[in-house]
């Protein structure tokens, strides 16, 4: 009864995946879904695969739960995916030297401005 | 010297404007492939598998239902005419019309994979059809082209990638 109102009330929310697609174990379900959200299809740029009814998406959601299927833990089925897709397949881009300017220049300008302005007003006084 | 400094944000917005504008220039479905540089993914497909390629060569995705495939295929042709290895993967494809395909416009392919639940692209990270890579002797992935082959595309990167 629990499980046919918690399907009830999330069924809006899947739009994209099909119910045949869901795994029997409601844990491994939800490590999927959340794992999901952060993958990005890799044919839309800015949808997750989670959010995705493009066809790629739908295979990208299968073998990421034949992993956790497996055994993999999270990071393994991430991994999986990044070694065959690239850190595109990320929503969320990883930290390393690469990627500092992208992590990194928001707080370095707002740094430099605020630098900036306490000269500026020092030397008005 | 020091008044001039009021300069320096305006010289700071201007260069990196630049360079964000230039980067609005490029094409968002060229997704560099992790593949390049490592070995040929394990893969298996009906009819091909990753033991099965000889480097150099090149492996190419395609589908029957793929129109650019179909453009790109003359170019496959000429290519395995001048003795270029090719595997084919027919991605996503139902066999008979993989086979049609084929009967009709000329098989360029040393050997076929078909891979009609996409298992098989989904190893070479593939995006879309079609998708040409380029190994060499020891079978590394040394170069991928996304999207239709054009002349021009032969001449500067395969044939290059391929040693020729």
């Amino acid at each position: 009864m629990l499980a046919l109102l918690l399907g009830l009330l999330s069924a809006p929310a899947m739009a994209a995946l099909d119910a045949s697609e869901m795994l029997a174990d409601p844990a491994l379900e939800a490590r999927a879904r959340a794992l999901a959200r952060e993958l990005r299809c890799v044919v839309c740029q800015n949808q997750s695969i989670d959010d995705s009814a493009a066809d790629l998406a739908k295979d990208l959601r299968r073998s990421l739960r034949a992993r956790l299927l497996a055994g993999d833990s999270d990071e393994e089925a991430i991994a999986y995916l990044t070694h065959r897709y690239g850190d595109y397949v990320l929503l969320d881009p990883p930290l390393k030297p690469a990627t500092w300017a992208l992590w990194f220049a928001p707080a370095g300008f707002a740094a430099l401005a605020l630098l900036l302005a306490v000269r500026y007003f020092r030397r008005r006084e | 010297m020091r008044r001039l400094l009021f300069l320096l944000p305006v010289a700071i917005f201007a260069a990196l404007a630049a360079w964000l504008y230039a980067g609005l220039g490029g094409d968002p479905a060229r997704i560099p492939s992790p593949l390049v540089g490592r070995p040929a993914p394990a893969f298996a497909a009906e009819g091909l598998a990753t033991a099965d390629l000889e480097g150099p060569a090149l492996v190419n995705i395609f589908a029957s239902w793929c129109v650019p495939c179909r453009a790109e295929h003359p170019l496959l042709t000429r290519l395995a005419a001048d003795g270029v290895a090719i595997y084919g993967i027919a991605y996503k494809d139902r066999p008979e019309a993989a086979h049609a395909f084929l009967a009709e416009l000329g098989n360029p392919y040393r050997k076929v994979g078909l891979d009609e639940d996409g298992r098989a692209g989904l190893e070479w990270g593939v995006t879309g059809v079609p998708e040409t890579f380029v190994l060499d002797g020891e079978s590394t992935v040394v170069f991928k082209h996304t999207g239709p082959l054009t002349p021009d595309a032969v001449r500067r990167d395969l044939l290059p990638a391929l040693g020729r």
